[in-house]
Parts: C-alpha cells; structure tokens; sequence
C-alpha cells in the first residue's frame, strides 16, 4: 500500500484527503473545494481507496451509507406489511391458514396469504434483510472509525492556513496575535471544559472528542443485539413450550428433561367487584361490565431425585411453591414458568344413578371420572354397572350404529352402560349423557340417569428458557451508551494561530452549530481575535 | 379517595386553560418587534412561558394525585396516555425552549398539545382498574419514557412545520404546498372530530344496534354519533335515529370507521370554510407569524429535538418495553403490531439521523422528515390502537 507524504512532512496512508497532522488538501478535488467535507476529518477510508477486486466492490457497497438507509427503509415498509392483517401466531389456532384469511378478509386476504405476509417476519427475505443490516454495520462502522481514530490522534495545533480556510466557521485578520490576551482565552477555554493546546503560538481547543465514537460503540450494539437473537436458533439456547395442566394435576415440565415437575394446586381468577374494590373503579367496572383482576395458578415445583436412574420411578422432592400470576413467573435454574391462559370448569367426573324407569326409584349412584374410568361399579345387592364405551367428545352414530368421540379431550362425554339388576341378569343397555339417557337396542326396565357433574379449571403455563437474554441485554446496554454518548455531546474544536501578519480562527464541531457559536462569542466578544462567522448560512 | 379525583380533574382542566391563555401570550410576542434570533425574549414572551410552566405545573399536580387516587400511574387506557403524551410536549417545549429562548415555538407547541389533550378527552375517562396484565411497575416506567421521548420528537414536528410554514412559497401552488396543506387539513380534521363529538355528547345522541361480530355470533353496539355506516347485519334497535347509509362486512370495526368518517366529513368542511372566508390556504395564513424566525435556528431545533428524543424513544418504547414484555407476555418480541409500529418509529428516525449526517438532509428536507416522523408517532397512537386490533390488551 502507498502512502502519501505531505508537504509538512508527515506520512499518510493512501487515499488520504487531508493531512492528518496539519489538514493541507492532499489531493486536486479537495484544494478545489470551498468548504472542507469534516465528517471523518478527511482520512483515508478503505471503501474510498480501493475499487478493484470483488471484495473491493463489496465492502463499497455495503460501507456506503445509502446502502444502509435503503436497508433501513427496506425494513421499515416491509415490517408494516406485516401489520395490515394478523399474523399467523395471532389467528384462532384451531381455524388453518389456508382458509382463515380467505373466509375473513376475503380476496385480499387470500392475497396476503398467497405472497406470504401471514408469515412475514419468519420468511427467509425479511431475515436476509437483517442480515444485510448487520454486515452494513460491521462493514460501514469499519471502513470509518479506524482512519477517524488515527486522524483525530495525529492532528497537529498549528493546522495548515489552507485548512482553516475551508472550515465552517472561519475569519481572518491582519495583525497579531497578542500572547496575554491568548492566554485568557485560554483560560477562559479551560473553565468551559476545553483541552486546550499550544504550539508555535498557535492554539487548539477541542472538548467531547469521545462523542466521536458514539456511533460506532451504538453500532457495536447493535450488532451484539442481533448475534444474540441469531444463537436463539442454536439447540439448547431456547425452550418455549406450553403445558396445559388441571387442578390438582402434577405434571413433567417439559424442557427440563424430566428433572422437573409442576402440580396444580389450583387455579383463581378474580374479578373486580363494586364494594370491594376501590370505590374510584365503581364508573368503569359499570361501564365495561367484568374487569379481570387476577388470573392466578398456585404451583409447586419438584425435583425427580430419581431422573438420573434410568427407569426407576420419579420420587419427588419440593423445590418451591410459588402463586404464578401474569407478571409474576416462577423462576428456577435459567428456566421461568409465565401463566398464559386457562380454561375454566373442565369436566372432571359425573355422576349418575342407577333408576328404576317405572318407580323412579334409585338403586345407587356411580361417579365416574373421566380421565380413570374403571370397568365396573359395584352398587351391591346384586345391582352393578359395567362401562361398555366411553366416548370423550361424542360426535353422534356411524351409520352401522356405531357412537364416536371426535377427540379424546372430554368435550362431550357420552357413556354406554351395561345396567346388571337381579331383574335384569343379562344386563341392559343405556347410553347417557349429560341431561340425556338413550336405549339404543330397545327397551329397558332401569336408565342411568345423570345427576350432577364435577368440573376443575385448566391452566395453561408456559415454560420458558432463553439464555440469549443476557447477550441481549449487553447489547442493549452498549446500544443505548453509545446513543447518549453520540447525542448528548458534541465535539468541538477552536483554532487559532497567527501566520505572516495574519490572524486565522476556526472552528468545527460535529453538530449543534448555535452551540459552538454561542461558546465562542463568549470566549472572544471582549477580545481583538476575530469571531469566526458561520459560513453556511441562507 | 373519590375527592382526589376530583382535584385531578380539576387541575387538569385548570392546565388546559392555562395553556390557552399561553398560546396568546406567545402569539402576543411575536407581534412585537425585536425578536430575531439572538435577541432576548420580550415582555409577553416571558409571562407566555411562565404560565406554560404554571400550566404545566397544574398538569403534573393532575398527574400525581390521579396516581394516587388510582393507585397506579395514570397511564393505562387512552384517555390517560393521551393526556400525559399531550404534557410531555409541553414539557418537552419547556425544556427546548430553554435551550432556544423561542416564542414562535410555543405558539405552535402549545395548540398541538391542547388539541390533543382535547382528543385525550373524547375517550372514556373514569379511573379503571388494571387488568392482570398491566399490574406491574413497568407499565408506568415503559409507558412515561416511551410518551416523554414521543413528546420530545414532537418539538422537532413542530419546529419542521414551522419551517415549512415559512419557507415554503405561498404565492404559487405547488407540490409543496398542497402537501403542507394536506398536514393541515390533518389537524383541522382532528379539531372537527373533537367538536363534532363534544356535540353529539352533549345532545346525549345514543343509537344502539344489534348486529353479527367476525366470529358470527350476535353483539350488541352503541353508537355515539349518527351511523353513516353500520355494523353487519345490523338492525337499529333505538327508535327516531338516524338508519346507517351502508352495512360494513364483519371484519371492519364500523363504529371507528364511521368515526373516520365523520372527522373527514367535519375535516373538510371546516377547512373549506377557512379557505373561503380568508381566500388563502391555512399554511399561508399562519406565514406572517413565522417571518422573523431565523430558519437556521429552527433547522438546529428540530435536529436537536431528534437528538434529544431518539435515545429517550428508544429506552422507553423498545428497551424497557422488552424487559416488560418478557415479564408479562414469556417473550420481549411477539410481532405485535403495536411492538411493530414502535420499532418502524425507531428506524425512521434512525434513517433521518443517517441521511442528515451523512446525505446532508439540512433545512426543508430535514423538516419535511420530521413532519412524516411525527405522522407515524400519531399512526401508532390513533390508527394502531383504534384500528389494528393487536395484543396490547390481555385476555
Ligand atoms: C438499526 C440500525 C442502526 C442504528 C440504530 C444506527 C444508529 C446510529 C446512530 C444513532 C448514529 C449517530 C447519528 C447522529 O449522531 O446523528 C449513527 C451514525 C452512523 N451510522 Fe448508523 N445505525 C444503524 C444502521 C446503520 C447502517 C446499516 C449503516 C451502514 C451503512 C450505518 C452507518 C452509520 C454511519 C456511517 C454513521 C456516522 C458515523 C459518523 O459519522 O461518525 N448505520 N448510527
């Protein structure tokens, strides 16, 4: 790589624009130029240097910040497509997507299912778009801050007369410079918080250089933020599953691999009430009727001191019990147990009695649970029940007669009974229900007639681990320092020197020109040194 | 307890007269010679903005004791966010203003906000209790942070439209113009719904329907203006009111539309009105109350709000906004559209810092982008909420 050497003899990496020690132009278009471009101070950038080989052109492409913005902007519109209907996460889980955009928002929703924006944020386009992103950061924030920091570092106080010239904020004079009088400036500098500089009679004042980095340190962010949703993909980094789970239920959490398990002791949901709750709530308790206040699971966590043993059985020790509320996970390990949802008043078991059709007298009653049914119920006396099909979610007769249950969740339970009696030692056949006996094969003397029904709620939890949160979390924290530290600052330098008869000031800061401005008419009003006019102005 | 919120209330009001009064004041300073940039503030200038902080002082007071009538921030419906994004420009113009020292500012800065404190209004605003998923400390560390860096980018809307009200030429009509008229027409639009609502509140319209919701099943709906449009398969139930002009299919939510609908119909009224009787566009007519601001001053303004507010944006309305969705939801990130919108926000701006820095976006560019910053802010406060139904209600 060549370098190129200055007139004031220091040596700068090829494709410099302005010496790094004293700002002289170094090639023909910036000693044309009115008013010096300051943003990286002229240096030598690699994506302004090299054009050739494909890696050239790759680096220039994704380093070029109009490059960028189309990838932010690409992004942008692209995510609010993604908004003009629901997203598949969101739709009814038990409707297919196939058809739920079409039976709702009609053609177009067709449309929107057919190019894919149901699914937008997963599709491998969107996630190119990201990854764009991410290579434009590292690339772009690259091909900057290195030639930023060496140019930032080498510059000379007595800045060539040429450079001078060609800032914003420029004047000149003929006359001297007074060394008492620069001296108070100097101090008046100091008390502003300026690192304050002088050489050969001349003075650089320069506050807030570490605002320079601000960009790149959010940059760096950024990029951490976005590896760590990217290691989400990675086995072992994630769990997110849900775990349906009924009163008084214990149950394997799932993810834990078997080490963990979760009971039910119940679950509450509570209203706000008039009376009992605050009497400011009474206007909008009756406005918009039932106002939820607490959706609560009471768990308690056991460990299977057994998981290691293979097939011995779990023998369960308590590790915590916790009231899971929305807001209120149960945490252990790196796992956290959230409650999500619920279905209330399940149907647990029923009961029904065995009854004399004609009398209506009753010869004792079953209950039968409907997750543990047993074959037959002894009511004694010579009278039993025999259970001859259950049928969870009954869905009526095939044509051969047949009952059938649409799913094993009990839904709709139907039962078909073999009623035993010393009258009827053969048995008889009833088909019940809820609220409803059939005779399918004819007339019976005896029905089982359904009495009453036991119901528990059902709440569903979700287990979660993501150990990419703290990579997340760092990522989010650099972010955010380097935001502030780009924004809340600015970096600010002042020259002044004297050069054969003539006064020269300048000053430059990155943004927040009033500021600057304000800072040095207060530092200069009293003194003969000229006040560097601004200008860019209309 | 119910005496609290009644002093809130009272506070609240007592701000957005005192607002009122601020506007003129500001408006007053102007007409007095002298303030070009650099310039100190006259007489009417300071008492405008001692009173700005008086009423923003009588707005914080309604803040706290709602708070502690509630027992939670006052931020959980719309009401209360609106009325607290509302202050936070204002407080947001106070902190700016001491940075800049400009009137002009508030006599735009202070109408925005009482136009959409008035909007704030026009919801349901009795004190609700919290349903399980907003019962954290969160809600109101995501939800001020979040509003406040809102109101900051507000300041640079503002100083935006300032500059284009200025610059922009007036004696000709072009693309420039109609496209600011057209963010005018946008707040006159929003003037015509909150008095077209005051209206019909006052003459207690009520007009009830029976109709069939998206998932089929029969509802039940009242109306608060006249149905223009009705919801599906609708039958009116209340006698001697106004029958829809059309049925709306399921899937569209026809008490919001006819709402929209009604504020472009009052919109286009009232603006046509204004055209008429000053025979000048608005933008025009606002002209000779921005001449004697210095247009370089506004463009440093409206970078600074930026920069004041992108960082604070991005802490409340993404980062403490995760955390909480992880707490409450299992997840900091589900897509949501509301989450959506709040990060198509952030890039926007981040796509304004970059083409400022970097393409030179200085001056009407700059300002043209804040304007269309500030438009997505509302869109994700109005449109998201009223319109796009997303999570950010549980159960
Ligand atoms: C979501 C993504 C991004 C965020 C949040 C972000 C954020 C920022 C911020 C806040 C600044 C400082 C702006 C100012 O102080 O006015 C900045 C500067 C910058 N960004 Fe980004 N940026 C992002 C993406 C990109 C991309 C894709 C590129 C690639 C071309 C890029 C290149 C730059 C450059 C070159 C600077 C200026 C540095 C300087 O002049 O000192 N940024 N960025």
């Amino acid at each position: 790589m060549g370098k190129v050497k200055c007139e004031c003899g220091h040596v700068n990496p090829n494709g410099t624009i302005l010496c790094e020690s004293c700002g002289r132009a170094l090639t023909e278009e910036a000693r044309q130029e009115k008013l010096v471009d300051m943003r990286y101070e002229g240096s030598a950038r690699r994506s302004q240097t090299y054009n050739k080989t494909i890696i050239d052109k790759v680096w220039n492409f994704f380093s070029s910040v109009k490059v960028g913005i189309w990838i932010i902007v690409l992004l942008l519109v692209a995510a609010s497509f993604g908004t003009i209907l629901p997203q598949e996460f969101y739709i009814p889980s038990n409707m297919p997507a196939e058809t739920y955009y079409e039976d709702v928002y009609g053609t177009f929703g067709k449309l929107y299912y057919m190019i894919g924006f149901h699914d937008l944020y997963n599709s491998v386009w969107f996630s190119a778009l990201i990854a764009a992103l991410g290579v434009s950061l590292v690339i772009a924030s690259l091909d900057r801050v290195i030639p930023l920091y060496r140019a930032l570092k080498n510059q000379r106080v007595d800045r060539h007369e040429s450079f001078m010239k060609k800032q914003r904020l420029f004047a000149e004079q003929s006359g001297t410079l007074n060394a008492s009088e620069l001296e108070n400036v100097k101090a008046e500098l100091i008390k502003k918080r300026y690192k304050v500089r002088m050489e050969n009679g001349a003075l650089l004042a320069e506050k807030n250089r570490f605002t320079r980095w601000g960009p790149y340190v959010n940059h760096v962010g950024l990029i951490i933020f976005l590896l760590g949703a990217l290691l989400r993909s990675v086995p072992g980094m994630y769990i997110d599953e849900l775990l349906w789970i009924r009163e008084g239920e214990t149950l394997q959490v799932p993810g834990t691999d078997g080490t963990y398990y979760v009971k039910n002791n119940g679950f509450t949901l509570e209203n706000y009430e008039e009376g009992e709750d605050p009497e400011v709530f009474d206007e909008a308790i009756n406005r918009v009727g039932t106002v939820a206040k607490n959706y609560q699971t009471d768990a308690v966590l056991y460990r299977d001191e057994n998981n290691e043993l293979p097939g011995a059985k779990p023998e369960l020790t308590e590790v915590q019990s916790d009231a899971i509320q929305v807001n209120q996970p149960m945490k252990f390990d790196s796992f956290a147990i959230y409650q999500t949802s619920f279905r209330q008043d399940e149907m647990k078991a029923m009961h029904f009695a065995l009854t004399n059709k004609a009398t209506g007298e009753e010869y004792g009653e079953i209950t039968v649970d409907l997750f543990d049914q047993q074959k037959s119920y002894e009511l004694g006396n010579g009278y039993k029940v025999e259970l001859l099909g259950y049928y969870p979610d009954f869905d009526g007769f095939t044509e051969a007669g047949e009952p059938t249950s649409k799913s094993p969740l009990p839904n709709n339970p139907a039962f078909l009974f073999n009623m035993v009696t010393p009258e009827t030692p053969e048995g008889e056949v009833s088909f019940a229900q809820i609220r409803n006996t059939m005779e399918p094969l004819g007339e019976t003397v005896y029905k089982m007639a359904f009495k009453s029904l036991d119901t528990r709620d059902v709440s569903a939890l979700t287990i979660r681990k993501d150990l990419t949160l703290p990579i997340l979390a760092i990522g989010g924290i650099i972010f955010m320092i380097g935001v502030v530290q780009g924004s809340y600052w600015n970096h600010r330098r002042l020259w002044i020197r004297e050069k054969n008869g003539q006064v020269y000031v300048a000053g430059h800061t990155n943004k927040n020109w009033h500021g600057l401005k304000r800072e040095i008419h207060a530092v200069l009003k009293e003194t003969s040194i000229p006040e560097p006019e601004d200008r860019q102005k209309e | 307890m119910s005496n609290l919120a009644g002093v809130s209330s009272t506070l609240l009001e007592a701000s957005f007269f005192l607002y009122l009064a601020a506007t003129i004041l500001f408006g007053g300073s102007i007409r007095q010679k002298g303030l070009r940039d650099g310039e100190g503030l006259n007489r009417w200038g300071k008492l405008g903005i001692i009173v700005t902080v008086i009423g923003f002082a009588a707005q914080l007071g309604y803040f706290f004791t709602r708070w502690a009538a509630a027992g939670h921030a006052p931020v959980s419906n719309l009401f209360e966010f609106t009325t607290f994004f509302g202050m936070m420009i204002v407080g947001a113009f106070i902190l700016i203003f001491f940075i800049y020292k400009t009137a002009v500012l508030g006599l735009f800065a202070l109408p925005i906000a009482i136009i959409i404190i008035a909007y704030a209004s026009m919801f349901p605003s009795e004190i609700s209790p919290l349903i399980p998923a907003l019962q954290s400390h969160w809600l109101a560390i995501h939800v001020t942070t979040a509003a406040a860096g809102q109101g900051i980018l507000g300041i640079s809307f503002i100083a935006g439209l300032i500059y284009l009200v200025k610059n922009i030429d007036q004696s000709v009509s072009t693309k420039k113009t109609k496209w600011l008229e057209a963010v005018m027409f946008f707040i006159v639009s929003v003037i015509a719904f909150i008095l077209i609502t005051t209206g019909f509140a006052a003459a207690d319209y009520k007009a009830e329907f029976d109709y069939v919701n998206k998932e089929g099943a029969a509802a039940n709906l009242e109306f608060t203006v006249p149905a223009l449009v009705g919801p599906n398969e609708g039958s009116l139930l209340t006698e001697g009111k106004m029958e829809p002009l059309a049925e709306m299919p399921a899937f569209i939510n026809a008490k919001k539309l006819n709402t929209v609908l009604w504020s472009l119909i009052g919109g286009v009224v009232l603006y046509v009105l204004i055209r008429l009787v000053t025979r000048k566009r608005v933008a025009a007519l606002l002209q000779p109350l921005v001449q004697k601001i210095s247009s370089d001053l506004l463009d440093e303004i409206g970078y600074r709000a930026v920069l004041i507010g992108f960082p604070v944006f991005t802490l409340g309305a993404l980062i403490f906004a995760m955390i909480w969705a992880q707490i409450a939801w299992t997840r900091f990130w589900g897509w949501d559209p509301k989450e959506v919108w709040a990060l198509i926000t952030f890039l926007f701006y981040v796509a304004f810092l970059h083409l400022r820095l970097s393409k030179g976006w200085h001056g009407e560019k700059s300002a043209w982008l804040a304007v269309v910053g500030f438009g997505i802010i509302m869109f994700n406060l109005v449109a998201v909420n009223l319109v796009i139904a997303g999570l950010h209600s549980y159960a």
